[in-house]
């Protein structure tokens, strides 16, 4: 299974045709307390870089993109009940949502772990 | 990830554009955590260790916040004499004035605001407007009457347009000067008159709304009990070379932590506090802003005031939009620009909204026709294509602490 992040500041791990995404520790720390997350119905067709998701802090509403294209298959349900698990396991149990991988030739224009974090020490 | 709103529209994630000007404890900020933003023409801390800890930390000990992009405006008497201050005086003091005087400049800051100046006593603050010809709020603000002056203290971002209002209506005998060599912090919260009594013994000693000035370390510091979280707290208004160490001293203090503008934001949101840009605005009227307190008995007997036809014709026979509080269901923050309906009739906007800490859901303001503003009204708020229930509900949202009077 391998990791690839965004400049959108998203994680997704993709294992075989199925990826699983969510935001990344920074997205968290720059957002703030999160109260709210509003996730993609199952069966939804998303399309690469359309939104995806909305995450609610404190202080603003924030989209979140489609990393790549493909059909939602299942939504964090967790998040529901406790939105503050994207604050506080964000690259763990606070994952948005999962969904197929539509175009895997995408995945060549995204970031690995240390391509990423050498963007977020430029931002 | 983009954001769609910041916390205020004009909050944007700091770039270091150059006009925008630093705070005297800019560097204090950063030094102690601070993300930083633009707000009302200032690079401004937004938060520190999180709006979430610091709005409750705020609600149950002490919060510091700097407000020192308000504007302090002091208005004097010009009476012809060659008053010359103090030798080697740091700034430009103003000549203290008489009763009597005191009474002239109230009289005449009468014409911009609809509140009662004159009967305003030496020590004692009030809320007041700047209103247009059209009983549209320019600005929202505290007037004080310090004794020796009539002190005004008016929102950061629309600070100059107030500025070049008084000088417009002004009479010409009467000296303006802006107190931009003064800082303001708020010290809010149940322990705020604990800690600042260790610094101002005196400061424990009065009550809601009162002024004092006070010494701390020779220096005049300009204390009211007053603020804007709906807390129990204190504005301090003090000379910017020695913010720093009096913002140290406090934050010594076990009580004390510094907050930033976010925690400003669901404090005052909780309280029913108004923002203006967002709740109150030059086409709003007071009465429609549900602001009527601000308009003294002897202000709508004999008018008066810019604005005041408008005004005082919603007084007696309502506005046909009225400022209300809003409940929310569920989780989903409900924000600035929301659009309120019934059924398929849309009867209002909501001007501020978002998670109430405090009251562990969201909340919101908003403007609604005024049929629909009876408490208990049931409508929908749409956000993002979808319908949120929505019901107009009381404010505040959480009840003032105010201390009005004092044991010792």
């Amino acid at each position: 299974m391998a990791r690839y992040f965004t400049e959108e500041h998203e994680w997704l791990d993709v294992d075989g045709d199925t990826v699983t995404v969510g935001i990344t520790d920074f997205a968290q720390g720059q957002l703030g307390d999160i109260v709210f997350v509003e996730l993609p119905a199952v069966g939804l067709d998303l399309t690469q870089g359309g939104d995806a998701a909305v995450v609610e802090s404190v202080k603003a509403a924030s989209d979140i993109y489609a990393p790549v294209d493909g059909t939602v298959s299942e939504a964090n349900d967790a998040l529901d009940a406790d939105p503050a698990l994207a604050n506080s396991d964000p690259e763990g149990e606070g994952w948005f949502f999962r969904m197929s991988l539509g175009d895997a030739s995408q995945l060549g224009g995204l970031m690995d772990a240390a391509a990423y974090k050498n963007f977020c020490d430029n931002l | 990830m983009s954001d769609h709103n910041q916390i205020q529209d004009e909050a944007t994630e700091d770039a270091g554009t150059p006009e925008v000007l630093a705070l005297p404890l800019d560097a204090w900020h950063r030094a102690h955590g601070a993300r930083m933003v633009e707000f009302a023409g200032y690079h401004m801390p937004i938060q520190f260790e999180g709006i979430m800890a610091e709005h409750s930390w705020t609600r149950e000990q002490a919060g510091l916040f700097d407000v020192s992009h308000m504007g302090q405006l002091s208005l004097t008497l010009d009476d012809g004499s060659d008053y010359v201050q103090d030798e080697g005086a740091e700034a430009p003091t103003a000549k203290p004035m008489t009763a009597e005087e005191v009474a002239e400049v109230a009289k005449a800051l009468e014409a911009l605001v609809p509140g009662d100046i004159v009967g305003l006593k030496a020590g004692r603050m009030r809320y007041s407007m700047f209103l247009n010809e059209e009983g549209g709020i320019l600005d929202d603000l505290m007037i004080t009457n310090s004794g020796t002056s009539i002190d005004i203290v008016v929102n950061g971002a629309v600070k100059w347009e107030d500025i070049g209002h008084l000088r417009e209506y002004l009479p010409d005998n009467i000296v303006l000067n802006h107190k931009d060599d003064f800082g303001l912090l708020a010290l809010q919260g149940p322990k705020a008159a604990t800690a600042l009594a260790r610094l101002l013994p005196d400061a424990a000693t009065m009550v809601f709304m009162e002024y004092r000035s006070l010494n701390w370390q020779g220096h005049a510091l300009g204390v009211s009990r007053s603020g804007y979280t709906g807390e129990d707290g204190f504005e301090i208004s003090i000379p910017t070379d020695v913010l720093e160490e009096f913002a140290d001293a406090l934050l010594a203090m076990d009580e004390v932590k510094p907050i930033g503008l976010g925690a400003r934001d669901s404090l005052r949101l909780e309280a029913g506090l108004p923002l203006y840009g967002h709740d109150l605005d030059e086409v709003t009227t007071p009465i429609e802003a549900d602001l009527g307190f601000a308009i003294a008995k002897r202000r709508r007997e004999e008018g008066g005031f810019l604005g005041d036809d408008v005004v005082l014709g919603q007084y007696a026979n309502g506005a046909a939009r009225k400022r209300v509080g809003l409940r929310v269901d569920g989780k989903l923050p409900v924000r600035e620009g929301a659009p309120l309906f019934d059924g398929d009739q849309e009867v209002g906007t909501v001007t501020s909204g978002g998670f109430a800490p405090s009251v562990g859901a969201p909340i919101a303001m908003a403007y609604v026709a005024a049929p629909y503003a009876d408490l208990g009204t049931a409508l929908t708020a749409e956000v993002r294509g979808k319908r949120i229930a929505v019901t107009t509900a009381p404010i505040p949202f959480v009840p003032h602490k105010y201390v009005r009077k004092t044991g010792a």
